[in-house]
């Protein structure tokens, strides 16, 4: 293709306000967001004075925030597990050519064509302590289904049980995503493969552990970073679900942001709450960012 | 050789249950909250209760759903005149992105494309206070055509990367005969490329249309005015209230989830597609 400089400079001008879109509402506002967090912010009216360290010396000393760490940890983790263990597991079910197989491929991703917001209310029912997954197991007959699920303020090693609920419904809801990238992953193996190493007399186990699980690394490497990254910043889902929970139970620091910033006018630190959720992302992202891309980068 | 045959045979069919039935379990389990949502939904206000929660109604009423459309209707409007311009604007403009970052390259135009990606990851919590000062001191805080440049904005980088992906895999000869036929790089677009991308406006079109319908963050923070909410936030605002009827809730959640599911059931593929980019290698 013969591309003239004009060319490359009428292109450069397609994108260019895409570019300073960009520029400013991503880099320009963190770049703010990064000075408010420095600054004596702490009301309505805007105050830039320079602080330095102080508000994130002040949120890492707050126990709420400290707390909010924890939970997205935990949260994280099993989250994660779950999702990825789950996923992998109807995949490879998916993929024993089975009946009705796009039927049950429907049922297991429909739920990520919906809102947090939705599944936040239902599974807020599902596991309310009165009427919700209590009531059924009474129904059934298990008369000692008294747990308080979300409402359940105690913890092991710093795990809240309140958790477990809400790391359900955002399995529920993001099962379908792994399972799908597995699936495409699976179809991908050459069957020549499977079937001489059954001929040599591999069992399936061995086939699983030995050759699949090997070739889906690099897919599972990507469904752990998007799903980790969403973890690290999840918020729809948990504040219609739980809210902070009792004694900051479920709390996150995307709600924690939320409420300091928007509902307590402590800018400042709120702000210190964004650097930080940014930098964790980062953290994951940019790694993942730069070796995708490692060739254009270095162009 | 007989006894190894039905052996195998015996292993086959015992293996053929097992995942048939663990399938089974699987699909039970993530319909639960379908069930939830249209039994409660379904039920009248005094068929609601501790002992009836997970069994059938009685008898099959619309009345909580003609309630919650009641309250919710004004809301789902918004959420349509909110999803539709911002859907439309986002997808014309990664578009031309698209175009230009894998046809046009011109120097530091891969680095750009890089950093615009990034864009699509970052918690938004980190542009939001700038955010709705910005809004505030150009007018448009708490008004729905806020919200609609906020959506237009922070959907560019994952449109952009959408119809990137999609004309790197047009062939560069297709480009380069137009180019003999005397056509420059805006006629190459609006008379070939725009006419082969339908595939990748579908994708993109969907994708955009179910994240702002669901989007939530945004919503809460630039709407405040019940009447100009979207209907997510309105949802919330809904469940939230202790007075509210948990048929009504459940009603109003189907409600919000309608348009989307619609899309999902229809045109499905397109949305996997759609989930497959998201992952950036794509």
């Amino acid at each position: 293709m013969i591309k003239s400089r004009g060319d490359l400079l009428r292109a450069f001008f397609v994108v260019l306000p895409s570019i300073a879109a960009v520029g400013i509402f991503i880099y320009g506002f963190i770049g703010w967001s990064l000075r408010a967090s420095f600054s004596a912010w702490d009301g309505i009216i805007p105050d830039f004075t320079f602080v330095g360290f102080k508000n994130y010396l002040e949120v890492f000393s707050n126990v709420r925030f400290q707390k909010d760490l924890w939970n997205t940890l935990y949260f994280t983790f099993f989250f994660l597990l779950l999702s990825i263990c789950w996923g992998l597991l109807l995949a490879w079910l998916l993929d024993r050519k089975v009946k009705g197989e796009a039927l049950l491929r429907n049922i297991f991703l429909f739920p990520m064509s919906i809102s947090f917001v939705v599944t936040g209310v239902v599974w807020r029912w599902i596991f309310n302590p009165t009427v919700g997954v209590n009531a059924l197991l009474k129904l059934l007959g298990f008369s000692g289904a008294n747990w308080g699920w979300y409402t359940d303020p105690t913890s092991v090693l710093k795990f809240h049980l309140a958790l477990i609920p809400v790391i359900l419904a955002a399995s529920w809801q993001l099962t379908g995503y792994t399972m799908a990238m597995f699936l495409a992953g699976l179809r991908g193996i050459p069957e020549d493969l499977i079937d001489h190493a059954r001929i040599d007399g591999a069992s399936e186990l061995y086939i699983f552990r030995r050759i699949i699980l090997p070739l889906l690394k690099p897919i599972t490497l990507s469904a752990m970073i998007v799903l980790g990254h969403f973890s690290l910043k999840i918020f729809d889902l948990i504040y219609t679900m739980t809210g902070k929970g009792p004694a900051f139970a479920t709390d996150v620091p995307a709600i924690f942001m939320f409420e300091t910033t928007f509902r307590g006018n402590h800018y400042a630190e709120g702000a210190v709450i964004s650097i930080v959720m940014l930098l964790l992302v980062a953290v994951v992202i940019v790694p993942y960012l730069y070796s995708t891309f490692r060739k254009e980068i270095k162009r | 050789m007989r006894t190894g045959q039905s052996k195998y045979c015996f292993r086959y069919v015992v293996g053929r249950i097992t995942v048939y039935s663990l399938l089974f379990l699987f699909a039970v389990c993530f319909l639960v909250p379908v069930y939830v949502l249209l039994a409660t939904g379904l039920k009248s206000f005094k068929d609601v209760n501790i002992e009836r929660m997970w069994v059938l109604p009685d008898e099959i009423t619309m009345a909580a759903f003609g309630k919650a459309f009641s309250k919710l209707s004004p809301n789902f409007i918004n959420s349509i005149i909110l999803t539709i311009p911002a859907t439309v604007a986002s997808c014309i403009a990664g578009s031309l992105n698209g175009y230009i970052f894998s046809k046009w390259r011109f120097k530091g135009a891969d680095i750009i494309f890089v950093f615009i990606l990034f864009g699509m990851f970052i918690p938004y919590q980190s542009i939001l206070i700038p955010l709705v000062q910005f809004l505030n001191r150009i007018g448009l805080y708490g008004s729905l055509s806020g919200l609609i440049v906020t959506h237009i904005v922070y959907g560019l980088p994952i449109t952009t990367l959408i119809f990137r992906n999609y004309y790197m895999e047009v062939p560069d000869e297709l480009l380069e005969s137009a180019q003999i036929d005397g056509l420059g790089m805006f006629n190459i677009y609006f008379k070939i490329v725009a006419q082969i991308s339908a595939p990748a406006f579908v994708v993109a079109i969907i994708w955009q249309f179910t994240n702002i319908w669901n989007e939530f963050l945004f919503a809460v923070i630039i709407t405040q005015k019940p009447s100009i909410q979207p209907i997510t936030v309105a949802l919330q605002n809904l469940a939230g209230s202790q007075i509210v009827e948990w048929n009504v809730q459940m009603a109003g959640a189907l409600l919000a989830a309608m348009p989307t599911l619609l899309v999902y059931i229809l045109l499905g593929r397109f949305f996997i597609r759609g989930l497959m980019a998201g992952s950036v290698k794509g």
